[in-house]
């Protein structure tokens, strides 16, 4: 009976055969998600938000649900049933993000708030032991604050310098600028798999390689790429990846550093607490291995169990389904947007995931934003967290457009008779 | 439901459009800037004061139509009055935005900055109408950088 339950709660890892089912049947998956039938101000909701975040499957509602209904109790330190399940679908969840991210070994990967703290997580350990006076860590123009922010505090605190590789106007990098800018003192590169701005996708292995003939290693924001795409970590050669469940149909307050192991176990804890340890005694503590080291506290076990849920549910639609999805709405994306009169695209990256970013005429994002809302239709208006980028192009702000497995063409028409709306209002 | 109109009234997105008051002050006795974190806007109120009293006051930067909107109206309509008097004025001015009309009752106190009336329909536009308040009060304190934050 105990066997039973515990192989219930924890399924074996097995790839679902729906992603080789046949055609993509976006109306199916919709239906998986319960918050999309509603109306919002008497419109069909059509959410275009997802770059902020997305919205969570019935399956992985269930799993958070289930977890408190029947399996509560702390991991890792109790004896009894309970505690036995709940450190069970704890660590299950942690290889089933192992399997998702190409990681060689779950304990690769750490459990933290989200990309955020996973970027702050190294930045403190590995970057404060690597950089010092008069070093440079280097970032690109395309960063969101944090994977921005966390260094300019680095590099205060040490006395080094931030570094800022350029982007073209279209929003590419400019790779060749960027290798130039890897110099002697440069500790550490930090860059983004997707620009959650613009949408420009970065070509990481390549931006990786040619930091690591220079000795450099690499931090990868996977926040916008893990939901767009994926990643396989080995591949990439990134020495870091980072990334936030609630952007890849997860629950909040969860995300992941992945490292690989040699900088995990070199690098000091971040915070110190329960579970990180082996042992405490007055003189001494002797930490944990990794990735315990770095899960100071009781974790956010609900949240983990969530993000396996929702990696499996990513994994039972295809990621490259849900990529090539993706990427005939944003062609029509584009193609519909370049229609409307005044519109102007903000970024036309070479390769783009997730996200459009426009203005039209002069109207203000945050108009725009509050219009198109009234007509049902969710965006993001503003600087998006990238203000470096948006000084890049003189603005203050954009209207940015992002989806997701579950939006359709019909979402992207609805999106458009908005933007005319909007501009009759300002006409 | 309210209706986009019951915001963006045609004072509004006139004012939007062809803001009054706009640009540097020459003479400027006080001045600070304003900050909404949330959308990047980015304003500089202006006042010219002869004691307590405010002769003129402009505005420069960039925002949204409701944010440069009632900046126009509002450094139209605090010329001639007193610091205390403004700080009255704004009292019920964010009663207005944030309550509605119905909260305010007499609405002659507030003139033509009654057109704001449909802002506290949008509770997330209340700052974008402030914004402008917060950094002319700031300005008559003393200067300085003020956000919506």
């Amino acid at each position: 009976m105990t066997a039973a339950k515990l192989g219930e709660r924890a399924p074996a890892l097995r790839p679902s055969g729906r992603a080789e089912a046949g055609a993509y049947d976006v109306g199916r998956i919709r239906h998986e998600f319960p918050i999309l039938s509603q109306r919002v101000w008497g419109k069909p909701l059509v959410y275009l938000d997802n770059a902020a975040t997305t919205q969570k499957p019935r399956s992985v509602i269930e799993a958070v649900k289930r977890y408190y209904e029947e399996d509560n109790a702390n991991v890792h330190r109790g004896v009894h049933l309970l505690s036995e399940r709940a450190t069970r679908a704890y660590d299950d969840a942690r290889a089933r993000v192992a399997r998702f991210l190409g990681a060689a070994d779950p304990a690769e990967v750490v459990f933290v708030r989200g990309t955020t703290e996973a970027v702050n997580l190294v930045a403190q350990t590995f970057g404060r032991r690597r950089v010092g006076p008069g070093d440079e860590v280097l970032v690109t123009h395309l960063e969101h604050h944090s994977n921005f922010v966390p260094w300019q505090m680095l590099c205060e605190e040490k006395g080094a310098t931030l570094r800022v590789a350029p982007v073209t106007d279209a929003g590419d990098l400019d790779l060749d600028a960027l290798e130039g800018m890897l110099g002697p003192r440069t500790r550490l590169l930090a860059v983004t798999q997707v620009s959650n701005a613009l949408g420009t996708v970065n070509p990481v292995a390549e931006i990786v390689a040619r930091a690591h003939a220079k000795g450099v290693p690499v931090l990868v924001d996977g926040a916008q790429g893990a939901p767009h795409g994926g990643i396989d970590v080995r591949a990439s050669g990134a020495d870091f990846y980072a990334l936030s469940g609630h952007k890849m149909y997860g629950p909040t307050g969860i995300g992941v550093l992945w490292g690989r192991r040699e900088h995990l176990e070199a690098m000091p804890p971040w915070q110190g607490g329960g579970d990180m340890i082996l042992s405490v005694t007055v003189e001494k503590t002797v930490y944990n291995r990794i990735p315990h080291k770095f899960e100071a506290g009781t974790p956010d076990i609900s949240g983990a169990i969530g993000l396996g849920a929702a990696v499996e549910w990513i994994g039972s639609v295809g990621i490259e389904a849900i990529a090539a999805h993706e990427r005939a709405l944003l062609d029509h994306a584009v193609a519909a947007l370049r229609e409307v009169p005044d519109l102007r695209l903000i970024g036309t990256p070479r390769e783009r995931a997730g996200v459009v970013s426009f203005l039209v005429g002069d109207i203000h994002p945050h108009d725009l934003g509050t219009i198109l809302d009234r007509h049902g239709v969710a965006i993001r208006a503003g600087h998006h967290c990238a203000q470096p980028l948006m000084r890049r192009y003189g603005l203050a702000a954009t209207a940015r457009a992002s989806v997701a497995a579950y939006n359709t063409h019909e979402e992207i028409d609805a999106l458009v008779r908005a933007l005319h709306a909007a501009r009759e209002v300002f006409a | 439901m309210s209706e986009l109109s019951d915001l963006y009234q045609e004072v509004v997105l006139d004012h939007g459009k062809r803001p009054r008051n706009f640009g540097p002050l020459e003479g400027a006795t006080h001045s600070a800037e304003g900050l909404n974190p949330l959308c990047g806007d980015h304003i500089t109120v202006h006042a010219r004061l002869d004691g307590d009293l405010v002769r003129e006051a402009r505005f420069e930067g960039s925002g949204c139509a409701i944010s440069k909107a009632s900046a126009s109206v509002m450094t139209g309509t605090v010329k001639g009055k007193t610091a205390a008097e403004v700080d009255r004025i704004f009292e019920v001015f964010h009663r207005l935005v944030t309550e509605g009309p119905a909260a305010v009752g007499d609405l002659d106190v507030l003139g033509k900055l009654a057109v704001f009336g449909g802002v506290h329909e949008y509770p997330t536009r209340v700052k974008c109408a402030s914004l402008a308040w917060h950094t002319l009060r700031a300005a008559i304190r003393g200067g300085g950088t003020v956000t919506t934050e």
